[in-house]
């Protein structure tokens, strides 16, 4: 049965539910809601919770799950020695799955029968051609032994199909039937459906746990495989970043990255900084309500605007023009620039992307300083800017390095505007018209494209996000932990 | 009016007049926070601005050093002169007047730095002294004045934040005077003290009198009698009654007066 | 207490001066104070200044896309060579592959150079045939196996030219820059000119561009954006189905319900920084948890919908907290007060107070989630996988697509001038999406907003 009918088949169950024990309450009350514990929708929600929330739970647990222990049971059934030169059992299993995938279209689409899906053999077909007549393109001849562990495969598949669809579908009968049976007047359903609803609630705000774990665990996990295949001290040490998809040759050390990513970051708050800073003060400070009315919002939109944007706009308008400039051949006369992807052309256009960030976080911090703070200093004489930049901003200070911090993280961890206004070549240099990359755009380059996930070009990704995960955290924590103490200063 | 104007005479045969404010009227947006106000304040002496709250007291000084300019909405009209010079001329500039007229908040705001820092801050911006001794002995100078100085002398470098409320609201009065001011403005400097506290304050605006011009608002009647030579009585942004304290006390002449002095209205 | 007594104000360093003129220190002091307004008002102006360079260039490069040149052919659909048998079996037509094609179009376009009058060197059918767009005889095919009945007859096309054409016409390409190329020569553009006299060729608005499918590397002139919008809106469903149950319910759990306990602060803390990681580490997470593991399929819309619903939980939770915190506690005590349980209090009362605040964040977090890139990559939504339309609404959530921005990722990649005037426009696009949301949350805000 598929998932979809299953689903109906609970949720029909549910609302069956729901109209029973909500009519058996009224009976058990004698047709009066009023001697009822608890409106009577609330026995029916009781009922549908019942027969709808557990079963749907374990058909979800069976369906991410229950794949995972027959993929594991159908390896275990391939002898070492029949794994191809060169191959994994893992590629062997892709393969596995594939063809039993093919066999499950072809005979939806009627191109195979049932029978002969399960008798076919490399003997005496050709698999590949039949399967790629449903639109199943394989890359190589099926050998015997992926169809026949395929052909095992399709069989568990298709066993615990059917013990999934037995067990949730009881499941759920017999969660009605429970409730059933605890439907008198009573009971007090309308505590135990705000329970169940209680517990939803704390589901849904464990997802942002989970979500954390996955970040975790999967960086985790694959960060280890790759320090397994590759020697960590040359991925923290090594000062070269040359990775070759062959299997000799690469060299895969984080150093040249870091400094790419460090750098752009820097001209970013070069940028950003200044210009945000003193924005904020003008508009916390001098400007006249219209003024800040006016220039607040259209700032703002520059953060509103996707990174994709200014991906473009720096690979496309920035970077040509920086060339006419610092090029060769360019208004200076210095030839600087040899393409319009560098350092200087991704720091310049993050910065614009992060003034509005440190403008209205630092604006906000501005505001919280008390105005008794000025008026003292007013109070005896101090000129507005004076009394900004000796007492204000002193006081603000740990606020707003608060908020660089944060912007800081924001540029290490940006990636379109790198990936497209970067460059792609790992440098050490000093020279900021040089194209340079970043942890980022490294990380999309190598899990991007056709490499095995087994390699270690691949799996460096993770160590790569692994880095950046660790350092973006260091710093938001610092960040938050330093804007919180600024905050309660001032509460 | 006149006779008030009269009795005023007699008292201040000696003493000069620093601040005279002629028809002075205050708006906020729309509201008509002050109007018709009169006042005439000698030097060297304490005058004391009393009232319920609200009534406008804080506002009309304010007036006096021009911090109702930081607020955008607030317009002020009239005629206020400081030794007979028209502090709202376009051609004054805001920050000499309120070098020349101090002021010390309700609330203890010393700035976020050391007990040195917030009472040299004055000396620096107005580049009052020449050297590091010369700025040294300002900061002893005001801080004994400020009769702050023999318990903060061994901590100059502490934060001013970490003094107890009244010695914080010293430090500030230490601050203002560190400027060299001619009148010292006091917006209900004691509210946010205890007693004892409260007690050393006013003790020290009897001192400051000496030198100083000096012009509080507060609405504890008691404060406005142990300190002051003069009182002026506000009610709904008017001034009602002006003359020597212990005439204002004793025996008002609007009955307003007589009213909040003995408790009915306030 | 009597420190003060010798000292007598005004002695030392000041000096009594009049109020009516500055001194020297003071003019110092205000020309320092309008150098430091002055920076506030730089600083400023140069924010907007980028903001209106970034329009400008948005704007310039990006109207381009929206108009197509197209050139109008007389094409004689003959009978010999696109149905040999004359019987009109549809699966017959269907054999006919897009080479069987050419020799309409060769005839068609020799006929044209011909009737246009224009004297030119080149004479082969195959280099004439360079005005056109390499997909025309795609096209061809395509109408004739919607019409069979049309055979025989000679119809009116109208053709998109090919890239180079049209860039000629939009300024892009000059005789200058066609002396290196080798698809189109200058003599080209000469037959280009007489045939825009005659109005042959002509540019128009282009609906493909907003409404088409992606095409492949050689045919700029035929790619559009209508495949990724559909992959971005399926995305967007996934992620208001939810992130708004899932980000209410949290924001629910923690203002009203949560007590102060390791439980919660470990939620809050998570909930700040997630709002905090970078979006592709979001992506390596969807790439590991949900392909990796669950083989959830490759470059699918579902998957780039859970990745951004994650992304935009923490958005979401925080605005959905905000407008639950407006909620004066006075109407959950009333609620209380009647006898209505904490559950009821909340879902009758609070959360319909608070909605057009939520519903505000929502957009703005699915606005934010819209232009979101890079977690995109790391699925597999880029590459020219936005070809064709889903066939269904199932094969819109699981069939490989691309979304918006991931597409003008792609064509920002590819090396023909040409597609960057589709990037730009593909910005355009994105843009207005955007700001349509915005005005929506702005409205809501407005209209809604309640104050205390």
């Amino acid at each position: 049965m598929p998932v979809f009918w299953i689903v109906c088949a609970v949720l029909a169950i549910g609302v069956i539910g729901y109209g029973l024990c909500r009519s058996k309450a009224m009976k058990s009350a004698g047709g009066n809601a009023r001697n009822l514990h608890s409106l009577p929708s609330y026995y029916g929600a009781n009922a549908f919770l019942f027969s709808v929330v557990a079963p749907l739970a374990l058909l979800f647990a069976w369906l991410i799950f229950v794949p995972i222990l027959i993929d594991r049971s159908i390896g275990a059934t391939i002898p070492e020695d029949r794994i191809a030169e060169g191959s994994s059992l893992g590629l062997m299993m892709a393969d596995v799955s594939r063809v039993s995938n093919g066999l499950n279209l072809a005979v939806s689409e009627g191109a195979m029968t049932e029978e002969e899906s399960r008798s076919i053999r490399t003997e005496f077909t050709d698999v590949r051609e039949r399967l790629a007549s449903v639109g199943v393109a394989l890359g190589s001849n099926v050998d015997a032994t992926i169809l026949q562990a395929a052909q095992k495969h399709r069989a568990a598949s298709d066993r615990s199909r059917l013990f999934m669809s037995i067990a949730v579908i009881a499941l759920s009968l017999a969660g009605l039937a429970l409730a059933m049976s605890r439907t008198k007047a009573d009971f007090r359903a309308r505590n135990t459906v705000e329970a169940a609803v209680k517990v939803m609630l704390i589901a849904a705000a464990s997802v942002a746990i989970l979500t954390t774990l996955g970040i975790v665990l999967s960086l985790l996990f694959n960060t280890i495989e790759f320090f397994r295949i590759w020697p960590a001290t040359d991925f923290f040490f090594n000062t070269t970043w040359s990775p070759s998809f062959g299997d000799t040759g690469s060299e895969l050390g984080l150093a040249p990255l870091l400094w790419g990513t460090f750098y752009i970051s820097i001209v970013a708050l070069a940028v950003a900084v200044p210009v945000g800073l003193f924005a904020a003060i003008y508009l916390a400070e001098y400007a006249s309500p219209k003024v800040r009315a006016f220039a607040k919002p259209l700032l703002e939109i520059l953060a509103g605007i996707p990174t994709i944007v200014y991906g473009l706009f720096a690979l496309l308008t920035v970077g040509p023009l920086l060339v006419s400039f610092f090029g060769d051949g360019g208004t200076f006369g210095v030839e600087w620039m040899r393409g319009g992807t560098a350092v200087m052309t991704a720091g310049l256009v993050m910065g614009v992307m992060l003034i509005p960030f440190v403008s209205s976080l630092s604006d906000d911090i501005i505001n919280a300083v008390p105005q008794a703070m000025r008026d003292g200093s007013l109070g005896i004489g101090a000129t507005k800017s004076e009394t900004i930049r000796q007492v204000v901003l002193p006081a603000a200070l740990p606020g707003i390095v608060g908020a660089i911090l944060l912007a800081a993280s924001r540029a290490i961890g940006e990636t379109m505007i790198v990936v497209m206004g970067a460059g792609a070549a790992a440098k050490l240099s000093l020279n900021p018209f040089e194209a340079m990359t970043t942890v980022t755009a490294k990380i999309v380059s190598q899990l991007t494209g056709d490499s095995d996930f087994a390699s270690p070009q691949a799996l460096v990704a993770f160590a790569l996000g692994m880095s950046l995960f660790v350092i973006t955290l260091a710093l938001n924590v610092l960040a938050l932990y330093i804007v919180r103490r600024y905050r309660e200063q001032y509460d | 009016m006149d006779d008030l104007r009269s009795v005023e005479r007699i008292v201040s045969d000696d003493e000069k007049t620093k601040i005279s404010a002629k028809n002075v009227q205050v708006y906020y947006g729309d509201t008509h926070a002050i109007r018709d106000v009169d006042v005439e304040i000698a030097d060297k002496t304490v005058t004391a601005f009393i009232g319920p709250s609200g009534c406008g007291k804080s506002t009309f000084l304010r007036c006096l050093n021009r911090m109702n300019d930081t607020i955008d909405i607030c317009r002020v009209e009239g005629d206020i002169r400081i030794d007979g010079e028209d502090i709202y001329d376009k051609r004054v500039d805001p920050v000499q007047l309120r070098a020349k007229v101090g002021m010390v908040f309700q609330k203890p705001n010393p700035f976020p730095k050391s007990i040195y820092d917030n009472v040299a801050y004055g000396p620096r911006i107005h580049g009052l002294a020449h050297s590091k001794a010369e700025l040294d002995e300002i900061v002893e100078k005001s801080l004994r004045r400020g009769a702050i100085w023999n318990e903060v002398k061994d901590r100059l470098d502490a934060p001013g934040t970490g003094l107890s409320g009244g010695q914080q609201q010293r430090l500030c009065i230490a601050r203002a005077v560190a400027t060299e001011p001619e009148v010292l403005l006091m917006d209900e400097p004691c509210s946010a003290l205890d007693p004892i506290a409260t007690a050393q304050v006013e003790e020290l605006i009897d001192e400051l009198r000496q030198s100083y011009s000096v012009v509080i608002v507060t609405h504890s009647m008691q404060q406005a009698a142990r300190v002051s030579q003069r009182t002026a009585f506000f009610h709904l942004g008017n001034l009602v009654e002006f003359g020597e304290t212990g005439q204002i006390f004793t025996n008002p002449t609007d009955e307003r007066t007589e009213s909040y002095i003995s408790g009915r209205i306030g | 207490m009597t420190d003060i007594s010798s000292n007598t104000p005004g002695q030392g360093a000041r000096v009594a001066s009049s109020l009516l003129t500055e001194d020297k220190r003071t003019k110092k002091r205000n020309a320092a104070e309008k150098r430091f307004k002055a920076y506030g008002i730089a600083a400023i102006a140069v924010g907007l200044f980028f903001l209106a360079a970034l329009l400008f260039a948005i704007i310039s490069n990006g109207t381009r896309a929206f108009t197509q040149t197209f050139v109008t052919l007389d094409i004689e659909l003959l009978e010999e060579k696109l149905d040999k048998n004359g019987n009109r079996d549809i699966e017959e037509i269907k054999k006919v592959s897009t080479f069987g094609y050419s020799p309409l179009l060769d005839a068609a376009v020799t006929k044209m150079v011909t009737d246009s009058g224009v004297e030119t060197p080149i004479t082969k059918a195959k280099d004439l045939k360079q005005l056109l767009s390499s997909g025309a005889a795609g096209d061809l095919r395509a109408f004739v196996v919607a019409n069979p009945d049309r055979i025989g007859d000679t119809v009116e096309f109208r053709i998109a030219a090919s890239s180079r054409v049209d860039g000629y016409l939009k300024g892009r390409v000059t005789r200058e820059s066609l002396a290196r190329d080798k698809n189109l020569s200058p003599e080209h553009l000469d037959i280009v000119d007489a045939l825009k006299e005659q109005g042959v060729v002509k540019k128009s608005f282009n609906w493909d561009f907003i409404l088409g499918a992606d095409a492949s590397d050689s045919r700029p002139e035929q790619a559009g954006m209508g495949v990724a919008m559909l992959g971005s809106f399926f995305m967007m469903l996934v992620v208001l189905a939810l992130s708004l149950p899932i980000g209410v319910a949290t924001s629910i759990y923690l203002e009203e319900f949560a007590p102060q306990n390791w439980f919660t602060d470990l939620i809050e803390v998570n909930i700040s920084n997630l709002a905090a990681v970078p979006s592709i580490v979001f992506g390596i997470l969807g790439l590991a948890v949900f392909i990796q593991f669950a083989h959830l399929p490759q470059s699918a819309p579902l998957v780039g919908g859970l990745v951004l619903t994650l992304m935009t939980l923490p958005t979401i939770i925080i605005s959905t907290r905000a407008s639950l915190k407006s909620v004066p506690p006075s109407i959950r005590d009333a609620a209380l007060g009647v006898g209505a349980s904490k559950m009821q209090a909340v879902f009758h009362h609070v959360l319909p107070l608070a909605m057009p605040g939520i519903l505000t964040g929502t957009i703005i977090g699915l606005a934010q989630a819209l232009g979101e890139t890079a977690p995109l990559l790391l699925i597999g939504m880029v590459g020219f996988i936005a070809s064709n339309y889903p066939e269904g609404v199932m094969d819109g959530f699981v069939s490989p697509n691309s979304a918006m921005p991931a597409q003008i990722y792609e064509w920002a990649k590819r090396a023909d001038p040409a597609f960057y005037e589709r990037a730009w426009g593909g910005i355009i696009i994105l843009l207005v999406f955007l700001i349509t949301m915005n005005i929506i949350a702005i409205f809501l805000r407005r209209r809604f907003e309640r104050r205390w």
